[in-house]
């Protein structure tokens, strides 16, 4: 953002910047509900991790900013953005201690206040966070200026510590389960790490990114030594896979079952997300009604197969490929009248008809088809060879075979002649049409095939979920699912499930988040378009587009 | 039998009647170009023609069929291709990748590869850039590449939009000379310009589109002498 060299104002203003965030996290209630989740048991919790997020970043960013050569300077610099950022945190307690604010700031609860003094006096307690906050100013401004060697390592060791302590619940209890009450012992106190524990994985993660790294340094050199190496590599590929699909096979015994209940929720995001990343990401096509969709395939689904009065008989087997169709005929339907629409217009009109599905599966005049508001009730879950498959772990495998199904039949299509066709679409209808390509079938097969993927999606939803309203079908399921492909990378098959894994997965695991959720979506997206604007793994000709400035100027003729 | 024969075509935007009967001929071998001011017509005669608009009244007939038959993205099979204006490259994706495009329409891969080779003959510079992104090409390689592309369908007839639009002076002369070079091995070539003398100096017969009509036709010569064409097309007082 800033390429010019920085001054002592503009580091000021950094520092109450991040002051400004830490202050918005605490009195929106983020901070006191996140002090609940500890990363070492006693010592330290998400919620610090949170307070002194913004601090760090911003010193680490400055820091960068001054000559290399300038190292007390940057290590100056990042003192100063902490100490200031701080004093907005000083002022809030005082004021908190001093005046009745909670009348206009409902969350600055006294909890609020005891964690940020460290549950000493104002006094002391204020001294603390200044002195804190400068520490993890210095800490981010040095990690900065480290040697490359040793800041690669730092950082990720670091950063998989605190991930993983943000999580130790979870881990703990995966930890008891398959290892006793004893290991747990030894690595947890309560649900979070010991410092002794925090300390070992640290120092075990610091390492192996250490050695890791010099492991990379040396392997260049050797393949051009060695031909051979290619094959090693190809088995090493391949024995990867074979590990990674044994992974995917065992998941569930793995998770338990809370962790697969979540990953099915994921699953369910991601197939929603490879069905709009083709609409969207292939062929350009903003579709804002996706939900649409996913509610045709779930109240199919709920209809054919409700035990409840207004049920077909249908079981889940022989109601899957209805309504899938069905979801995909409604994609083409929705295709026809917006095959002459563009850009803004196209999203609203489809917008609108996600809108109208709702609508009417909440409508008296469907009522005693589908239920209306009081929804489509004891949808029965699959039986596969007279086995119910009930269990949060059966439904895992259903949603596995669709998300595989969905990988495959997305990354072959990329490569295929229709979508080329996609491709050309995307980047300009007029051309397309000049290179002799049917507009008509191109986007209707677009709108037909994600509709098929966003059915699919649904339908497992309905039996999954056992009942299903027309409240679960609103506008920000569509949003979400194209938030997802944005952070993840459009157009890119691993973006999709790293997106549906950050957007879907994170929050549901922390569940302090819950009503900050759109919050969170909202800032998490405008840092990645201002810093990652591809997305996390971008696809080739989006990282192409954002990164073209930075490849050296063409010579030009004219 | 003409190549091409637009009989009295009559062509609309919703209410705006923007072309009222226009009639013109190519004949197979031709360079012919269409002269006109802003908003006369031009590339909305082109457009017809390649059936992204579709004529209210009169008929196109290519090599003596009637085409109102096909869809646009027909035209191109039938041997049909147009350089689009403002030279309509596909910005992001590579020179290679915009070239594949335009060979969209064809499965023979022996004749694509000549073709390639004859495109990378024509224009040495898009062989150098072959793996650049198009957005990042120069005004006067975008436009030897949209040429390129639409090459890459092996048509029988070109349209060209106005290939001289925001050229400096002397890569507007290179492009007119390999305008000349695709007709001479064979491609009949409709030509849309503003740039008159240009436009004369290499093809055969010419129109001149006035508010949605043709008020002249004759040879580039006749018409290079015309007493109207020189004021108004050729700053000749």
């Amino acid at each position: 953002m800033f390429n010019k060299s920085i001054d002592i104002r503009d580091v000021i203003i950094n520092g109450l910047l991040a002051g400004l965030i830490s202050l918005s996290l605490s009195v929106i209630g983020l901070i006191a509900l996140l002090s609940e989740r500890e990363i070492i048991s006693g010592l330290f919790t998400t919620g610090h991790i949170f307070l002194v997020g913004a601090p760090f970043a911003m010193a680490y960013v400055t820091a960068g900013k001054v000559l290399s050569e300038e190292k007390s300077k940057a290590l100056g610099y990042g003192l100063l953005i902490g100490v200031v950022a701080s004093v907005f945190i000083v002022v809030l307690t005082t004021l908190a201690t001093f005046f009745d604010i909670r009348r206009f700031l409902v969350n600055v609860t006294p909890v609020l206040i005891e964690f940020l003094t460290f549950g000493k006096s104002l006094l002391i307690g204020n001294i603390l966070i200044v002195v804190m906050m400068g520490v993890i100013g210095l800490v981010g401004a040095g990690l900065r200026i480290l040697p490359e060697q040793f800041k690669h390592p730092l950082t990720s060791g670091l950063g998989w510590t605190i991930i993983l302590g943000m999580f130790s619940e979870i881990l703990a209890s995966r930890i008891r389960a398959f290892f006793g009450r004893g290991v747990h012992k030894l690595i947890f106190t309560g649900k979070a790490f010991n410092v002794v524990s925090a300390t070992i994985l640290l120092v075990l993660i610091v390492g192996f990114t250490y050695w890791n790294d010099l492991r990379k340094k040396d392997q260049p050199e050797k393949e051009e030594v060695n031909d051979q190496t290619d094959g090693t590599k190809k088995r090493l590929q391949r024995i990867k896979m074979g590990v990674f699909g044994v992974l995917l096979l065992i998941a569930p015994l793995l998770l338990g079952t809370y962790l697969t209940e979540v990953t099915n929720n994921v699953g369910l995001y991601i197939l929603m997300g490879l069905g709009l990343n083709i609409v969207v990401g292939f062929a350009g096509l903003l579709d804002l009604g996706y939900v649409g969709f996913f509610a045709v395939g779930a109240y199919v689904m709920g209809v054919l197969t409700s035990e409840g009065a207004l049920g077909l008989g249908f079981t889940f087997w022989t109601a899957l490929p209805v309504a899938v169709l069905a979801s995909t005929l409604a994609g083409v339907i929705l295709g026809i009248p917006v095959l002459g629409m563009r850009g803004d217009y196209l999203a609203i009109v489809t917008m609108g008809f996600g809108e109208i599905i709702r609508i009417l599966a909440l409508s008296d005049l469907l009522k005693p088809y589908i239920g209306g508001a009081q929804g489509v009730l004891q949808i029965p879950k699959p039986e596969l060879f007279g086995l119910t498959l009930l269990h949060p772990r059966h439904i895992y495998y259903i949603i596995l075979v669709g998300v595989l199904i969905a990988v495959y039949v997305s990354w072959r299509l990329r490569d295929s002649r229709l979508g080329r066709q996609w491709m050309a679409l995307r980047e300009d209808e007029d051309v397309a049409e000049a290179m002799g390509i049917n507009l008509v079938s191109t986007k209707l097969l677009a709108f037909g095939i994600g509709a098929f993927f966003g059915g699919l999606s649904g339908a497992i939803f309905a039996s999954k979920l056992s009942s299903i309203f027309p409240h679960s079908f609103n506008l920000v399921v569509s949003i979400n699912v194209l938030s997802l492909i944005i952070v993840g990378g459009l157009g890119s098959l691993p973006g999709v499930i790293v997106g549906a894994l950050i957007l879907v997965g994170l929050p549901e695991l922390l569940r302090e988040f819950a009503e900050h959720r759109m919050l969170m979506y909202g800032i998490l997206l405008i840092v990645m378009m201002l810093s990652k604007p591809e997305g996390f793994i971008p696809s080739k000709v989006l990282q192409r587009e954002l990164h073209a400035h930075e490849e050296p100027e063409p010579v030009s003729s004219d | 039998m003409a190549m091409l024969e637009v009989n009295d075509i009559h062509t609309y935007y919703g209410n705006i009647h923007a072309l009222q009967g226009v009639s013109l001929e190519v004949e197979e071998g031709e360079i012919v170009t269409l002269i006109g001011a802003n908003g006369a017509g031009k590339t909305t005669t082109l457009r017809t023609i390649s059936k992204l608009l579709t004529p209210r009244q009169g008929n196109i007939l290519f090599e003596g069929e009637d085409i109102a038959q096909y869809a646009p993205h027909e035209m191109v099979f039938k041997g049909v291709a147009m350089v689009p204006e403002g030279r309509g490259v596909f910005a992001r994706l590579t020179v290679a990748e915009n070239l594949d495009m335009g060979a969209f329409s064809r499965d023979d891969t022996k004749g694509i590869k000549q073709d390639l080779e004859r495109v990378f003959t024509l224009f040495p510079r898009l062989k150098e850039r072959r793996s650049q992104v198009a957005g990042t090409l120069s005004g006067g390689e975008q436009q030897m590449l949209a040429t390129g592309r639409a090459l890459m369908a092996h048509p029988r007839l070109m349209l060209m939009d106005e290939p001289s639009m925001g050229l400096a002076p002397i890569l507007v002369e290179d492009t007119f000379k390999t305008i000349k070079a695709i007709n001479e091995e064979g491609t009949t070539i409709l030509l849309v310009e503003q740039n008159a003398t240009m436009a004369f100096s290499v093809a055969d017969r010419g129109y001149v589109l006035q508010t949605g009509e043709i008020v002249l036709d004759d040879t580039a010569e006749n018409l290079k002498a015309n007493e109207m064409v020189q004021k108004a097309y050729l700053g000749i007082e």
